[in-house]
């Protein structure tokens, strides 16, 4: 549900009322302008009035993001978006709070701020923009880069375990976990909408494209050859098919996650998951978000929306709790409590 | 029937507790402060614990303290050397001796005094018995046992019998102080109202105490200390980490901007953030982070979302937060950096005290990043300067550090209570909805403070950041003379505070041969040396600082009207290196120590007599 507490607009608002001044300074065919334009189409739809949006980041080519779009904004320092976000939803629970932050700096150098916010499950909107390479400054490997890749700090294939994000998102218990590649703008509109209505702290990642440093990283999945038999893109209460004519399909057996074709070895359309991102235990959806190729397809959409209570409600909660049943209603009550004695 | 006591009038006396960690001590020691206070004393106290929680009992390491200076005069530290030291086991004893005055009166509990006990501490032989503490005057009171036979006849365990005994050496000590015993007696009622049988031990182990001691022949005379002359008003004894608490408080209330504290636990900072915590009602969000980088960050947040926002730590932590700090100072956002200092480098010696973080607070940050730099000078004045920190921060829209340490952060003093509405009036610079000519970097032209505009406020929208930005419209710019201008800006918007903050004071004569020189937690000791050099008619005078950074705009004057002038702080010399190259015309001499310890006033006064005497 869209947060109550958030003004709504009194006026339909359009793409331009978040149109910044601001010369777009990312590379041609980078991944970001497919973000900025998913942004700026679904923050009129959400509705909220336009001063109601706050965008904030970290350090890297993704957390220039707040420059380029009318809300309020803070370009913060490198790693610490999620804290800083934190502050301003805690601070300011009638703002829809907005992260935009890269592979390195939420997973890197902020992955202690990145789980914690998740574990605390503040009503913020992470957009991981997730291209597998440090791109501001020129390319090193990040947590993504897949093992062995050749980059400019490994010159001999890195030797690090990569982290799948949904992996990590899921293992600090989110509630809320999305995926989309950088070139469906439709799909990512749907699944950012999504988010906004999540009560908690929504993750989603975007399969970036960095066209200078890490070109096609993600090409496997996302080129207009191979995504439809690469992705499997989940609608909640649908079944779990892919392929150019659907003929693909995902089944739970004994306790994992097989892609079978419907038709054959006796598997029918009945046998195939349906998705349930509602599903409070987490088992299916980590299974979900781990899967790759070329065994499997990626998931992408809403792998995970669950309930649970957030952090900034229980603040409020709590406040208005205390202000309700305290003997100390202003700071002279607190002076003037316990001994004091009169000279 | 007792034989008559004499009495020994004093004006100030000092009282030490010591005892195993788990003797409840600190527990003896601030009722016995309380009741001084209640009897009209001025008083200062000071807690001396071990890092560890419980370390092994009766052994040095174990010993936990606490001691109060009560006086019917004004009372400025919790002083130096003890005139009457409780010890309730050997390994007390051990510590605290060198902290005993000679002479002083020495009370024991002799029944602690067991041979397994008395190795554990250290000694090679009793030293009850050995002659070694034949210059003092020594109350041996087989203090366990006799608690024990006076609870003989109630109903309470072995255990909880045991623990009584502190009770009942806060009674000899009322005794010895002619103290009444109902406020002690009122407090142990309410502590343990569910539990009457606890209730029962501790009043009957309280009075036993009393009464042993006016029959017990070793104590000769009783002591008293009579009423300070004090200011009238309401009063009530504070710690420095809660007058900094409710400092904060009272600012968040007098702005009417919410009060947002980002913190992660660390000492001697801790309570600060536990005590905000208990105050929900007044509207404190309390946000205990994931680490002390999170805790700075998660209050820019907030200060950017119009919060008072406030992180609280010690050293470690304000090196962990340095870059997020210039990032406050580079988008001109409030925020209250409360620094209660340690001695260092690294983790130091956590529950020891020093004013070693000064040039930290002053320089610690990547490019030119000036902050104004407020240090609080007493338990109960940290009140004043918080509030000052959060009032400056918010009106002139910069970081400040409030530079406490842990002396002053555990230890407390009496507070006159003031009311909030007489403090004075904090008004924060906020944008107007809809103002047309608002910009994110455009200034007032007195302060240079930019607007505060709060996200959800109409027709604000705007983007700040850790990228330079351009003047007024506060675009990204890597503009050679716009970085430049902004530096400049920045810094002069910091001094340009000293337009708003009081000028110096001067303790004493404000011309002379010496001028003492100190900042922050030293002001006591100083107070006391200075005071007593001034009374034996020296031409001596105290300039103790609270701000910092920028200086009163007087300093040059006051400094220049003394033949010299001696620095003295807790480190090896920060502020007067400061000092040097902030006002390089004067000569500077300097007195340093750093023994995570506080200046005793004796040491201080040979410093300046051997000074004056060298002419």
């Amino acid at each position: 549900m869209l947060d109550k507490s958030i003004e709504k607009s009194p006026v339909q608002l359009t793409k331009e009322d978040f149109a910044s001044d601001q010369m777009v300074k990312w590379c041609p065919g980078c991944g970001g302008h497919a973000i900025l334009a998913a942004v700026e189409n679904v923050f009129p739809r959400i509705g909220y009035k336009k001063e109601n949006f706050t965008i904030i980041s970290g350090i890297g080519c993704s957390s220039r993001f707040p420059y380029y779009v009318n809300t309020y904004g803070f370009h913060g320092i490198h790693g610490r978006a999620s804290a800083i976000a934190s502050g301003v939803k805690i601070a300011n629970p009638g703002q829809s709070v907005w992260v935009a932050t890269g592979d390195g700096d939420s997973m890197a150098i902020g992955g202690n701020h990145f789980i914690h916010i998740i574990r605390r499950n503040i009503d913020v909107n992470i957009l991981l923009f997730n291209n597998q390479i440090y791109g501001l400054t020129k390319g090193q490997f990040s947590p993504t880069t897949p093992m062995g890749q050749v980059t400019k700090t490994s010159p001999q294939g890195t030797i690090e375990h990569p982290f799948i994000t949904a992996g990590l998102v899921m293992g600090a218990q989110g509630t809320f976990f999305a995926r989309v590649p950088d070139n469906n703008v439709k799909l990512m509109t749907e699944v950012l909408y999504e988010a906004a209505k999540h009560d908690g702290t929504s993750v989603v990642e975007i399969l970036e494209n960095c066209i200078i440093f890490n070109d096609k990283a993600h090409a496997d999945v996302t080129s207009r050859a191979k995504r439809d038999e690469n992705q499997l893109i989940l609608k909640h209460g649908e079944p779990m098919v892919y392929g150019k004519d659907n003929e693909w399909g995902i089944i739970l057996k004994g306790t994992g996650l097989y892609a079978v074709k419907i038709g054959v070895g006796g598997i029918t359309e009945k046998d195939i998951l349906v998705h349930d991102q509602f599903n409070p235990d987490p088992g299916i959806h980590r299974m979900l978000g781990r899967m790759t190729g070329p065994d499997y397809p990626v998931a992408m959409g809403v792998i995970r929306s669950a309930r649970a209570f957030t952090y900034d409600d229980k603040v409020e909660e709590q406040i208005e709790y205390a202000k309700n049943n305290s003997k100390v209603q202003c700071v002279d009550d607190l002076l003037n409590s316990g001994d004091t004695w009169e000279i | 029937m007792a034989k008559q006591k004499n009495i020994v009038e004093l004006e100030d006396v000092v009282v030490k507790f010591v005892g195993d960690s788990g003797d409840g001590m600190q527990l003896t020691g601030t009722l016995f402060s309380d009741t001084a206070a209640l009897a009209g004393n001025d008083l200062a106290t000071f807690p001396d614990f071990p890092a560890e929680i419980r370390a092994p009992q009766n052994t040095v390491a174990g010993v936990s303290g606490f001691q109060v200076h009560l006086g019917q005069r004004k009372i400025f530290t919790s002083g130096d050397l003890c005139d009457v030291l409780v010890a309730m086991n050997p390994a007390s004893l051990k510590a605290n001796l060198k902290w005993a005055k000679p002479g002083a009166t020495i009370i024991v509990d002799e029944s602690a005094f067991e041979e397994k006990f008395i190795e554990k501490a250290g000694y090679k032989t009793n030293p009850l018995e050995d002659g070694s503490l034949n210059n003092y005057h020594m109350i041996k009171a087989p203090i366990s046992v006799l608690t024990k036979e006076a609870l003989a006849n109630v109903e309470i365990d072995k255990k909880m019998a045991e623990k009584t005994k502190n009770m009942f050496v806060l009674g000899m000590m009322y005794f010895l102080f002619q103290r009444n015993l109902d406020k002690t007696l009122d407090f142990i009622l309410k502590k343990f109202q569910n539990k009457p049988e606890v209730v029962q031990a501790n009043q009957v182990a309280l009075k036993a105490g009393y009464n042993y001691a006016e029959t017990v022949e070793a104590i000769v005379s009783t002591i008293k200390v009579g009423a300070a002359p004090m200011q009238k008003g309401r009063y009530r004894s504070i710690t420095g980490n809660i007058a900094t608490a409710w400092g904060l408080l009272a600012a968040s209330e007098r702005s009417g901007r919410p009060l947002f504290l980002g913190s992660y636990p660390i000492t001697p900072a801790t309570e600060i953030l536990m005590e905000l915590s208990r105050h929900k009602s007044l509207g404190a969000k309390v946000f205990q982070a994931e680490d002390e980088i999170a805790g700075i960050c998660s209050a820019i947040g907030a200060s950017f979302s119009g919060s008072m926002a406030v992180t609280t730590t010690s050293g470690p932590g304000l090196s962990l937060k340095s870059e997020a700090m210039g990032l406050a100072v580079i988008t001109e956002l409030p925020l209250v950096i409360v620094n209660v200092q340690r001695a260092g480098p690294s983790t130091g010696m956590p529950t020891k005290s020093e004013q070693s973080d000064l040039f930290q607070a002053l320089f610690g940050r990547n490019g030119e990043a000036p902050m104004i730099v407020i240090a609080a000078s007493s338990p109960a004045n940290c009140f004043h300067y918080a509030y000052m920190a959060a009032k400056l921060s918010m009106e002139h829209m910069t970081p400040v550090i409030l530079l406490t340490d842990g002396h002053m952060g555990f230890g407390s003093e009496l507070l006159k209570i003031p009311k909030v509405a007489e403090m004075p009036a904090i008004n924060p610079p906020l944008a107007k909805p809809r103002d047309p000519d608002f910009k994110p970097y455009r200034r007032d032209a007195e302060t240079l403070a930019r607007k505060w505009a709060i996200p959800g406020t109409e027709g604000l929208r705007h983007r700040i950041g850790g990228l330079e930005k351009t003047n007024i419209d506060g675009n990204v710019s890597t503009d050679p003379l716009n970085h430049e201008l902004m530096v400049n800006i920045r810094e002069d918007k910091v001094m340009r505070v000293a337009n708003y903050i009081p000028e110096q004071e001067v303790m004493g004569d404000d011309s002379g041969d010496l001028l003492v020189v100190g900042w922050g937690g030293t002001e006591g000791m100083l107070k006391s040396a200075v005071g007593q050099m001034q009374k034996a008619g020296h031409k001596v005078s105290l300039a103790q600082f609270n701000y910092i950074m920028p200086l009163p705009k007087n300093t040059a004057e006051v400094f220049s009207r003394f033949k010299r002038i001696i620095v003295c702080e807790l480190n090896k010399g920060q502020f007067v290196n400061y000092l040097r190259m902030t006002l390089p015309e004067f000569k500077y001499l300097q007195h340093n120590k750093v023994q995570g310890l506080p200046f005793h006033v004796t040491e201080l006064t040979q410093v300046f007599i051997k000074l004056l005497e060298e002419k």
